[in-house]
């Protein structure tokens, strides 16, 4: 006797999968999930975990935390980062010290796969939410992460 | 008042025998007829890919065309335009007659069942007294033309998809037919100004045979959206397995007459719902009944459109079945549940348990 109860099972689960999708419908007026994007660029919001491009935050004193430590740079499986740097005399310590020139980054190789950013100790570089990065000259891609001036911020090492 | 649509007909219908011979008026008179057709065909056609297109975003959560026009309203037409400026491209190795003349097939089958429906009192091409048996013959023509594309392509996709067709077809032909039977079986008549007319006065007839015409209807719904091959019966045109399907190599012009084709017949199970069981043109309760100047088509296409939501409804809900469940469903639960139908529907009139 399991035919009459599987065409009420079958009208039940098919009722089920109506109203679900009849819900849908109706609220689909409230909110649809279509960001019309180039119309709402103003106020387009990346979410948090989006990876836009690789970026070096400075603060007020145009400072960075990047020691140099090129752990980035060997994460990269393709080359995309590579460092300047020098060793020079700190003034406070007047030790030695290494210290970056250029943290050079290739957005036009980088896969945005975020080795780097798990790599670096220091969390000097991350990922910003912006988007719209094609440009018309290649060589545009090719950007320094550091802001010219800056120093590493002092005790990041300790 | 005066009906406004009906004089117009009628003005028209004097100033023709006025100006040329009678025989020459007649024939001027059903080209002008088939020209309305035509136009009012292309014309659900292209607004019901709209309403599909518009109805799967909601469904979606999504938004659906909205650049070409307020609301997008005239996506679908900027689309024909664009099929109509391509070209008509016939592969090497088709049979190149019976490619040409498939999309004819599904196309006109579905033009002469649009003839005969009536959309108001007065606005019927061909009020024919079988009328049910002749749009049940015709509406099958469409099958040859799928299978003859499908055979004509020399494509395997297109051949599979035109054998799922036929099979599928020739299976729920039945149970259309059946369910059919039991509603002219309660309306006593094969005319369908006749089957309006008997509701008229007793009421829509989904509401005069209860249980066993909501079966019925119920029956005819999946059985006439398999018969249109839509989800979740869409085996013929499975994207998934079989590119297209039938019309893999099909383009421009010719494919877009079995898309059109599509909706149509969806237009058309539709009707034949809205005619057999909730009165036609008719008003809900007669609200409208005594006023005269009121566009009575206008019920009828509302009534329509909440079909054809109902039929958009089940796409956009079911997963597609497969061959073997396909089949499982029509002869092993439709069908003995349509024979039953009917024999309890013939003992619900000889009882005279009808309301």
């Amino acid at each position: 006797m399991s035919y009459f109860s599987d065409i009420y099972n079958g009208i039940k689960t098919l009722l089920t999968g109506m109203s679900v999708t009849g819900g849908y419908f109706i609220r689909a007026r409230k909110g649809s999930i279509t960001q019309q994007y180039p119309d709402n660029r103003d106020t387009l919001k990346m979410f948090d975990r989006f990876r836009g491009e690789v970026v070096m935050p400075h603060d007020d004193h145009n400072e960075h935390h990047c020691t140099g430590c090129q752990k980035c740079e060997i994460a990269c499986p393709n080359g995309s980062i590579e460092i300047v740097w020098d060793r020079q005399v700190d003034p406070e310590t007047g030790k030695k010290k290494k210290m970056i020139d250029k943290h050079i980054y290739h957005l036009s190789m980088c896969t945005m796969c975020g080795l780097c950013i798990e790599a670096c100790p220091t969390d000097a570089i991350v990922w910003a939410q912006n988007y719209e990065n094609s440009v018309y000259d290649r060589a545009l891609l090719t950007k320094v992460l550091n802001q010219p001036g800056s120093k590493v911020k002092a005790g990041i090492e300790d | 008042m005066m009906n406004i649509p009906l004089n117009i007909v009628s003005t028209v219908h004097d100033w023709l025998f006025s100006i040329m011979p009678e025989g020459v008026a007649t024939v001027t008179e059903w080209i002008i007829v088939a020209a309305l057709y035509l136009a009012l065909f292309a014309v659900i056609g292209l607004y019901l890919v709209l309403l599909e297109r518009k109805v799967a975003a909601w469904f979606q959560l999504r938004l659906g065309p909205n650049r070409v026009g307020p609301w997008g309203i005239f996506q679908t037409i900027a689309d024909a335009l664009k099929l109509v400026s391509k070209e008509i491209y016939n592969p090497a190795r088709v049979d190149g007659f019976l490619f040409k003349i498939a999309p004819y097939f599904v196309i006109v089958g579905a033009l002469i069942s649009m003839s005969v429906f009536p959309f108001s009192k007065q606005f019927q091409a061909f009020d024919i007294n079988i009328g049910i048996f002749f749009l049940f013959s015709v509406s099958s023509i469409g099958v040859i033309g799928i299978l003859l594309g499908g055979w004509a392509s020399n494509n395997k996709f297109a051949l599979i998809g035109a054998m799922r067709s036929g099979l599928q077809t020739i299976s729920y032909e039945l149970s259309v037919g059946l369910s059919l039977l039991t509603m002219v079986l309660l309306a006593g008549s094969l005319q369908l100004s006749e089957i309006i007319e008997v509701q008229r006065t007793g009421g829509w007839l989904i509401l005069q045979g209860h249980i066993p015409a909501i079966i019925a209807f119920m029956i005819f719904m999946i059985a006439g959206t398999a018969e249109t091959n839509r989800a979740p019966f869409d085996l013929v045109e499975a994207e998934s397995e079989l590119g297209a399907g039938f019309h893999t190599e099909y383009s421009g012009m010719q494919f877009a007459y079995f898309f059109l084709a599509e909706f149509i017949n969806m237009f058309i199970i539709s009707s034949i719902a809205v005619v057999l069981f909730f009165g036609g043109w008719l008003s809900p309760f007669g609200i409208t009944e005594g006023i005269t100047w009121f566009p009575e088509f206008l019920w009828f296409f509302i009534k329509v459109l909440i079909i054809i939501f109902l039929m958009m409804w089940f796409r956009w809900t079911f997963p597609r079945l497969r061959v073997d469940q396909l089949l499982t469903l029509e002869w092993k639960y439709l069908l003995p549940l349509n024979l039953v139908n009917l024999v309890i529907m013939a003992v619900v009139i000889w009882l005279n348990w009808t309301f």
